[in-house]
């Protein structure tokens, strides 16, 4: 038997095992050396320069500074850390946005739709606001989501499409409300009211049906005039619908497979009332700002008057 | 005369184990203990209260369901996480939360501010199909919370237990006496648990959170919770440097 040891020079621990497995004992490898003390040196460069060690009740601010404008539009320097980083981050970014806010601010609502610069700041800029705050109910696009959210890019307003009345709607959020009318009135006059509501909208009715139920919706045993008006053609100052036209929001009558479905859908509404149409208020939540920015933004989504 | 060299180490079992405990809780002392010692870790801000009945057993559906395990309630101090979730969280907001709802994931969007973001009604819809309001969700459906009546019948034990940990329910006219003090009145009214299961039913139906007067539903509380989260501070009283200064 060859004495395997007696082939090389390495130094080993000493250690035999089954006669002849045995233990290198190497220096560690010089750059492992090395890099090892290069941590240790950078760990202490970190800690002169960073917040770092704790003693009693404070720690190790470090030397290195965050400069801000504080409250009172003044400069003021503290050490590192990630909210005093995230304060001048804002505030820079503020600061390259801000000649188009407050060019926004400055000009009417007209002014700025026709302004190719600033339609682009609104188009981009209103994108994000948006998608975030206002695209889980009306959908990415705008176009809502029939039984829930009214659609924001067709020309058809429950509270009015002007740029004013969208502002309004954005800042103050809207409360939406139908009596449920299950208990007021028996099925045949909902039977009724329906029929007259689809024949409003030049959808199939009982003509016999609807002219009964058009007298009902301008009595005082339904009232349905108080709100969505003599015409039927709603009011935007309580916020009622527009009877006459082919645009549902909450009787799904476009998604129903036949006409008794049609009109299951409107006795539904009728029968059970809404109280499901709430927009929240964004004032505190957006800055005033982004309110008229967004407002533009809706406003070109298409159905803007 | 014993000299100290890596072999020994590397040879003597108890001394290898003893040596890397203490390298290990020098590691973790000096991380965690301060968090304990220095003055600013809670920041001195008003608002802050414990969950009302109602939502604290919101709060334990939004655990039961495992909710955290892909939302987070943290956000972090960074600009396009403010942009998206709103002010960044601050620590002494999750004081009177046991356990903290951080998380360490977020498959859905952080909820630390998702109060007052969204209607009641859209996070009924939301809960019961999420797919119908988001159509690129991945959310799973929680039909059964709008179904399924809520059990508060121990609502007054697991006040008393979270009590236990600190939390400032009052448990007699003294501790009450304290919250008013501390809280108002009408938000210690809601901290009282003798008066836990009238208070949960109170807030239930005064803010049909489901659209359903006639009962207390898992929906009710779960919605209640989700209203809550971040809404406690009114960061408009506090100057943004003042809340960097305690870092």
């Amino acid at each position: 038997m060859v004495n395997e040891t007696s082939r090389t020079s390495a130094q080993t621990t000493g250690h035999v095992w089954d006669s002849d497995l045995q233990e290198f004992n190497n220096p560690l490898p010089a750059w492992w050396v090395y890099g090892f003390y290069i941590t240790i040196a950078f760990a202490i460069i970190y800690w002169i320069i960073y917040p770092s060690w704790p003693f009693g009740k404070s720690f190790l601010p470090g030397v290195s500074k965050v400069t801000y404008v504080n409250a009172e539009g003044k400069e003021e320097a503290w050490h590192w850390n990630t909210r005093a980083k995230l304060l001048k981050e804002t505030q820079d970014a503020a600061a390259q946005q801000k000649p188009y806010y407050d060019k926004i601010a400055s000009l009417p609502y007209d002014k700025v739709t026709k302004d190719p610069e600033l339609s682009s700041f609104v188009l981009s800029a209103g994108k994000a606001i948006f998608s975030d705050n206002c695209a889980p109910c009306h959908q990415s696009g705008g176009q809502g989501k029939i039984g829930a959210y009214p659609n924001l890019t067709d020309d058809d307003w429950l509270y009015g499409g002007s740029f004013d009345k969208i502002s309004e709607t954005l800042h103050k959020g809207r409360r939406g409300y139908m009596p449920a009318y299950a208990e007021a009135l028996d099925p045949a006059q909902i039977d009724a009211l329906a029929n007259y509501v689809l024949s409003l909208s030049g959808l199939k009715a009982d003509a016999a049906k609807a002219a009964e139920g058009n007298k009902l919706f301008h009595s005082h045993a339904a009232a349905c005039y108080y709100c969505h008006g003599d015409n039927a053609k709603g009011r935007q100052v309580v916020g009622s619908a527009n009877l006459t036209d082919k645009v549902w929001l909450w009787a799904d009558v476009p998604g129903a497979q036949d006409d008794a479905g049609k009109l299951a859908a409107v006795k539904r509404v009728i029968g059970n009332g809404l109280n499901r149409g709430v927009m929240p208020a964004w004032d505190g939540r957006l800055k005033p700002e982004q309110i008229k920015l967004l407002t533009v933004y809706v406003h070109e989504l298409g159905g803007g008057k | 005369m014993f000299k100290f060299k890596h072999e020994s180490l590397e040879t003597n079992a108890g001394l290898l184990l003893v040596l890397t405990m203490l390298a290990i809780s020098v590691g973790g002392l000096v991380e965690i203990a301060p968090l304990f010692m220095i003055d600013s870790t809670m920041e001195k801000v008003d608002g802050v209260r414990p969950y009302s009945p109602l939502e604290q057993r919101g709060r334990d559906i939004y655990t039961r369901e495992g909710c955290y395990t892909c939302h987070s309630q943290m956000i972090r101090p960074f600009r396009d996480e403010q942009l998206r979730y709103g002010h960044y969280s601050l620590a002494s907001e999750s004081k009177y939360d046991h356990p903290f709802q951080w998380g360490s994931k977020r498959t859905g969007p952080d909820l630390a501010r998702v109060g007052g973001k969204y209607s009641n009604e859209w996070h009924v819809q939301h809960l019961i199909k999420p797919t119908s309001v988001v159509p690129e969700s991945v959310m799973p459906n929680y039909p059964w919370l709008q179904s399924t009546p809520l059990d508060y019948s121990d609502i007054g034990d697991r006040m008393r237990a979270l009590r236990t940990t600190g939390v400032p329910y009052s448990a007699n006219a003294e501790e009450y006496k304290a919250n008013v003090e501390k809280f108002g009145e009408a938000v210690a009214k809601t901290l009282h648990i003798p008066d836990a299961q009238k208070n949960l039913i109170a807030q239930a139906q005064e803010g049909n959170y489901d659209s359903d007067r006639t009962s207390v539903s898992e929906m009710d509380a779960l919605v209640a919770y989700l209203q809550v989260l971040g809404t406690m501070v009114d960061f408009r009283q506090y100057k943004p440097e003042d809340l960097v200064k305690y870092r």
